[in-house]
């Protein structure tokens, strides 16, 4: 083991090409990785650590080049390499693995093939020899059936199964380095867990490098020993996952820490504190520290004069933060406002409630392409549930569970194949939106989940809201300005912003005028699908707490659907978890989250990714199959994963409803008292104060 | 000084605001153009040539239909007539301009009808989906696999080429290739979550069609839409040329190539003009079309 | 599988029909035009009315039309007034000739522009690619009578090397060989041009996606990531727009027949529109269709042959 590191970047420049004329993305990066470790790279988007990556293997495109720095791999210079030097070193010392796996693979090219290419191409081995290391390949990325899989093709996979075939794509041939560039974004959480568990494993077994950049702290912590935080192209602070997290000295990682939900977090006892503004991007960049505009600490001159130079922090080798007043601050603890603690709203009536809601698709084609019939897509089995004024009732699930499916049967957007739905006494199950009257239209509403494509981009925001107000209000043409403008800072936005039109407004401004939107006609019930998930970090926390304070505000139930399951603790009244199309646990968010649970829920809670090097929760992963929702169904959904299996019950017979204490529900064979008994506590409560 | 900073600065009233706002978003579109060469250079020739064909009657030096007994001897370009005469003794150059007008009126009327009736037939296959969309596409298919050239000579040959027949005849058979791409883009949008906010407000299916989704489906219209004036330019030279395009005498730039190729060994120049008339006009349109996708790519 | 032929099959007839329908009707819409056609314009009204009556034109348009499909379905198409000559011997001698060219510019379009397309589109924005799609841009807005005429005036007139007609009858000093290479080289410019700029986009689009970055850092040999990676993947749509190139050039090529003087299917018919030669339309308007839909089929087949998505 020699001394220098593996990986040496020191000082590197990359600007990029655009319409707006040349960007220093990055205007001085160093980092250095050793042999073996896994430092995680961290940050928003824009913050320029996929480029980081990309200027690694040299791959920026023809907008982007280095223009300064060097990059020291294996004792070579990466940056003036010639071509076929680096054609040698891409695929077999550095090797990488991206983000969308079902993209990233040639789709008229069997996966088999496509193995087989990095170990013919750098060894020279010959076809044969070449499919028994990819067959064995794939038994190490623990696929089931290792030679039929070599004969697919990417699309007969899922998405958990396309992702490990990019890592043995990226493993077979022994690189020394490995970069992930936001590898397990995308795919559910219990596959995620799978895929970090994986690549832990592949790691100490091959002894390679990594560097694993994303954007969730949490699977970070899972796979790295050390962690930078990066921000508009530098990083702000460095350091093992323990130093960081117990002691962080940055303002951007104290803010990022203050307003990340927890497990252990609700909106009652320790509220988010989102960090103030946009993220930025690096255009523009200030001469002084590139967090200023948003920082709590700032202080003029000192901060926004000069570039800021990276410091180690006093006592903590290896911890380097780039922040003048670093040594100043204090240390830090996740907040409590206990004092500010309030007591649940009561409940009361139903607002609105789903009973034996059933939905069902037929297939678009009835036939196969050339043969037999297709059978009819099961979204949704029988579910129950209700929420009550002032409530936020959260639906958490995973991808093919229903609940998107779920929020248009009570939107309107579908109409349910069997079984209702009551919004406020009136029965509108089989009431598609066109259906129903103006005063049934206004009092639910929803919020969707992609900011790029929730606001029309040829509107503008305020033709899109006053267009809401016309439509649910009734108001005339004339009228609408003064509406709008309320209803723009209702949701803390500018009035000014009216004339602009979407492409001019950030992720999270584009969400609250679609939550204006959603206000104009001043609904009962707000239908949120996924609202925050595509939206950075530290503006999740801003929308996130504008939710609960129109809620409050406005009495207006949300129902709030979420794969995310910290963010469903820290706002959630009452949680339903969801798996292919039925309940599997409903009941207030403290007993959910708390034993005994449904398998399920057990196995969702540990599989979560959480931002804390201590947490150690039980690892329970999930093998089986998944069933196709085409698939008729005798017994629980859940039975051919399920780790808590009795037997030949859970396949044949569906699962009985168990009534527990104060409207908690779960849907298992297994009495409640065993489950008691069996599971320990996966999350710890919320702290003490209450 | 940006004009959103300058309305603010100089406190100017709204309506004036939002004109001069209009204003500098036509002078950032032209500016745009001019960055990519293809579209500039593309837009300039079709620019000079729409300005030749306005200006035709005061610029060209003889009427279009002129007999000038005495050049039939020496037909080539002479000081005289700066690109010579046709084997009747008709100044070329005035032909030439002459007949730059009826091309540049037909063209962008017949692109403009296909358009229009392709836009709906497409938004109305894609929006509904299944059986009218069915019957739609496979109507369109039905008229897109006849080969147009004959379908243009049975149908002028029956009812005549004036010039209404002929914009009639490309609308009806562009309009399928138009409803083809606006329906698959309807697809696409379709799915966009405005669309499913517009109809949880309540909007009316032709709202969402005309106003939510239409809108968004303009670039690759554009693009479209200026290819196929080119591609009509084609057309009615063609249509000329095979004797089926508008009435004789008038100048016909396709009909004048008709009546001299024959005479190519002896004056090629006389069908040489035409035809560099109507390869210049038509790369103008290509030229932009190539400007205007890559602009929209580059975006 | 039995499936996909049989709905094809299914809306090839169906195809068929409605445009012999609609040919059928517009030509003989009303009896006496046909025979007036017939007898020429110095026929007295009376004659027009006895040939009427006696050809049976003054039957209802439908009878006469499910007739008509009932003669199709036998082989009798009928006899040209124009050629003189019972349709499907015309039909046939012209077709062949068509095909020699059509087969001789299709085998010369699809490689040409297959190894432009993607040598442009493999590096976009490179001087290569620019000086390609100038080049195709052009070709594919010169129509292809400018573009013969063009030819013609370099090769026929001023340099002599090739002749400016191609009858197909071997006479003058030239051979049928060197009579064909004007007529090909007008019509795998003209198309060329534009299966150039479909294939180019195709490749630009291609090498965007994220595949071909794995490949590219798997340590692959650019020409390996070209031809392994990305061509299969760039073919899939321009394959059908290649087959469709075969209907055009069967059909669309009458303007470079007209100027050559070949004696092609597209001349054929142009000069039927214009003699007003009823029986040579309907049957030569079926032909087209006929082939059009095959054309569309075997694209159709070879996109399902590419793409594994497609099949079950």
């Amino acid at each position: 083991m020699t001394d220098a590191p593996l990986l040496e970047v020191q000082g590197l420049q990359v600007t990029y090409t655009t319409r707006a004329g040349e960007v220093p993305v990055i205007p001085g990066l160093s980092l250095s990785l050793a042999a073996g470790e896994a430092l995680g790279l961290v940050g928003e988007s824009g913050c320029g650590k996929s480029t980081v990556a990309l200027s690694i293997v040299r791959y920026l495109g023809r907008a982007g080049r280095i223009t300064g720095g060097r990059i020291v791999f294996e004792g070579r210079e990466l940056t003036t390499l010639g071509d076929a030097e680096l054609r040698a070193i891409r695929g077999r010392r550095i090797a990488m693995v991206y983000q969308d796996p079902m993209a990233s693979l040639n789709p008229v090219m069997t996966v088999g093939r496509q193995l087989m290419e990095v170990p013919m191409t750098h060894e020279g081995v010959g076809a044969a020899a070449a499919r028994a290391r990819a067959i064995a390949m794939l038994g190490e990325v623990k696929l089931a059936d290792p030679a039929a899989v070599m004969e697919r093709y990417p699309h007969q996979l899922s998405g958990g199964q396309q992702q490990r075939i990019v890592i043995a794509m990226a493993l077979i041939a022994g690189p020394a380095l490995l970069i992930m560039d936001e590898p397990t974004t995308g795919l559910d959480v219990t596959v995620e867990a799978a895929v970090l568990d994986l690549v832990r494993e592949l790691r100490h077994r091959h002894r390679s490098a990594i560097l694993f950049i994303s954007h969730n702290l949490g699977s970070v912590v899972r796979v790295c020993d050390r962690v930078g935080l990066m921000y508009r192209g530098e990083i702000v602070e460095e350091g093992s996952v323990r130093q960081i997290f117990t002691n962080p000295r940055h303002p951007y990682t104290r803010g990022l820490l203050d307003c990340l939900p927890t497990l252990g977090r609700d909106k009652r006892h320790s509220p988010l504190v989102p960090i103030p503004g946009q993220v930025e991007s690096a255009i523009a960049r200030p001469a002084g520290c590139g967090f200023a505009r948003r920082c709590p600490h700032v202080e003029a001159g000192r901060c926004t004069a000069h570039p800021i130079g990276a410091v180690t922090v006093a006592d903590e080798a290896g911890h380097r933060v780039a922040c003048v007043r670093a040594d100043e601050l204090p240390r830090w603890t996740r907040r409590h406002d206990a004092a500010a603690a309030t007591e649940p709203a009561a409940a009361g009536e139903p607002v609105i409630a789903a009973h034996h809601l059933t939905k069902t698709y037929e297939p678009r084609r009835r036939r196969r392409r050339f043969g037999a019939a297709r059978p009819p897509v099961r979204a949704l089995t029988d579910v129950d549930l209700a929420a009550a004024r002032r409530q936020t009732l959260a639906i958490v699930g995973e991808s093919g569970c229903g609940k998107s499916t779920l929020a248009k049967v009570l939107s309107g957007i579908e109409v349910a194949t069997a079984g209702g739905v009551t919004l406020d006494g009136v029965e509108v199950g089989a009431l598609s939106v066109d259906a129903r009257s103006r005063a049934l239209r206004r009092k639910l509403q929803m919020v969707f989940q992609n900011p790029d494509s929730t606001l029309n981009p040829s509107h503008t925001v305020g033709y899109a809201i006053g267009r809401a107000l016309r439509q649910l209000q009734g108001r005339r043409p004339g009228d609408l300005a003064a509406g709008v403008a309320r209803l723009l800072e209702a949701v803390h936005l500018s009035p000014a912003l009216a004339a602009r039109k979407p492409r001019h407004l950030s992720g999270g401004e584009k969400q609250r005028v679609a939550i204006a939107r959603a206000l104009a006609g001043d609904p009962d019930v707000i239908v949120a699908d996924e609202p925050v998930s595509a939206l950075d970090v530290s503006v999740q926390a801003a929308v996130i707490n504008l939710l609960n304070e129109l809620q409050a505000t406005r009495g207006a139930t949300l129902i709030f659907i979420s794969h995310d399951l910290a963010v469903v603790r820290y706002l959630a009244d009452h949680v339903a978890v969801m798996y292919l199309g039925a309940i599997a646990e409903f009941g207030p968010v403290e007993r959910v989250f708390a034993p005994p649970y449904h398998p399920y829920t057990e196995a969702l809670l540990s599989a979560v990714p959480v931002p804390d090097p201590d947490h150690v929760g039980a690892r329970i992963l999930l093998e089986g199959p998944v069933p196709r929702a085409d698939e008729a169904l005798g017994g629980c959904p859940f039975a051919t994963r399920c780790p808590r299996r009795l037997g030949a019950v859970c396949d044949d017979t569906p699962p009985p409803v168990q009534r527990l204490a104060a409207d908690h529900r779960i849907a298992c064979h297994i009495p409640a008292a065993e489950l008691r008994r069996l599971q320990a506590p996966l999350v710890e409560p919320p702290a003490a104060g209450r | 000084m940006s004009t959103p900073a300058a309305v603010g600065a100089l406190g100017v009233s709204p309506p004036v605001a939002a004109r001069l706002r209009r204003l500098a978003r036509w002078r950032r579109r032209l500016r745009a153009l001019g960055a990519s060469r293809p579209a500039a250079v593309g837009l300039g020739i079709i620019v000079v040539w729409v300005g030749l064909a306005i200006l035709a009657p005061a610029i060209a030096p003889y009427a279009p239909n002129a007999n000038d007994l005495a050049a039939l001897a020496h037909p080539t370009p002479s000081r005289a007539h700066w690109l010579g005469t046709d084997q009747l003794g008709r100044d070329l150059l005035s032909r030439i301009l002459w007949g730059a007008r009826p091309v540049l009126v037909i063209a962008p009327l017949a692109v403009l009808g296909a358009a229009a009736l392709g836009s709906l037939l497409g938004l109305t296959a894609g929006y509904y989906g299944r059986w009218v969309g069915v019957v739609i596409t496979r109507a369109g298919d039905i008229v897109l696999s006849f080969p147009v050239i004959i379908l243009y000579m049975i149908i002028l040959a029956h009812f005549g080429s004036s010039a209404w027949n002929i914009i009639g005849v490309l609308t009806l058979t562009k309009a399928p290739i138009i409803a083809r791409i606006v329906r698959g883009m309807t697809i696409d949008l379709r799915e966009r979550e405005y669309v499913a906010a517009a109809k949880m407000r309540g909007e009316s299916a032709l709202y969402i069609m005309l106003v939510e989704i239409l809108p968004n489906a303009r670039g690759p219209l554009i693009v479209d839409m200026c290819l196929r004036t080119g591609y009509n330019v084609i057309i009615i030279g063609v249509l000329g040329f095979l004797g089926i395009g508008l009435p004789p005498p008038d100048p016909d730039w396709g009909g004048m190539v008709k009546d001299t190729y024959g005479m190519m060994m002896v004056w090629p120049h006389m069908s040489l003009v035409p035809c560099a008339a109507i390869s210049s006009l038509v790369v103008g349109f290509n030229l932009l079309a190539v400007g205007l996708r890559e602009l929209g790519l580059r975006d | 599988m039995a499936r996909f032929f049989l709905k094809h099959l299914l809306f090839l007839l169906l195809t068929l029909l409605v445009v012999s329908l609609l040919v059928f009707t517009l030509n003989e819409f009303s009896p006496g035009a046909v025979a007036r056609k017939i007898l020429g314009a110095y026929a007295t009204p009376e004659q027009v009315e006895i040939l009427t009556r006696q050809m049976g034109l003054d039957r209802p348009v439908l009878v006469r039309y499910v007739e008509y499909l009932g003669a199709v379905a036998t082989g009798d198409l009928g006899y040209s007034t124009r050629f003189k000559l019972p349709v499907r011997e015309v039909i046939v001698k012209h077709l062949a000739n068509t095909a020699l060219l059509a087969a001789i510019a299709f085998a010369c379009i699809v490689p040409l522009s297959m190894l432009l397309g993607i040598v442009a589109g493999m590096r976009e924005a490179s001087r290569l690619d620019r000086a390609i799609l100038m080049f195709s841009t052009v070709v594919a807005s010169i129509p292809e009578f400018a573009l013969g005429v063009f030819l013609a005036t370099v090769f026929v007139v001023w340099l002599g090397w090739l002749p400016g007609t191609a009858t197909l009858v071997a006479g003058g000093g030239w051979s049928v060989g060197a009579q064909l290479v004007l007529p090909v080289a007008v019509i795998v410019l003209f198309d060329a041009g534009y299966v150039v700029s479909m294939i180019r986009a195709s490749m630009v689009e291609v090498m965007q996606r994220p595949y071909i970055r794995t490949a590219v850092l798997k340590g692959l040999p650019f020409r390996t990531v070209i031809v392994r990676h990305a061509l299969r993947n760039a073919m899939l749509t321009p394959i059908t727009v290649i087959m469709l190139q075969i209907n055009y050039l069967v059909a669309g090529v009458v303007v470079v027949e007209t100027v050559f003087a070949y004696p092609g299917f597209g001349r054929m018919m142009l000069e039927a529109t214009l003699f007003k030669d009823i029986a040579l339309v309907e049957a030569g308007a079926l032909v087209a269709v006929f082939l059009a839909v095959v054309t569309n089929i075997l694209g159709d087949l070879a996109y399902i042959a590419l793409d594994p998505r497609i099949r079950v």
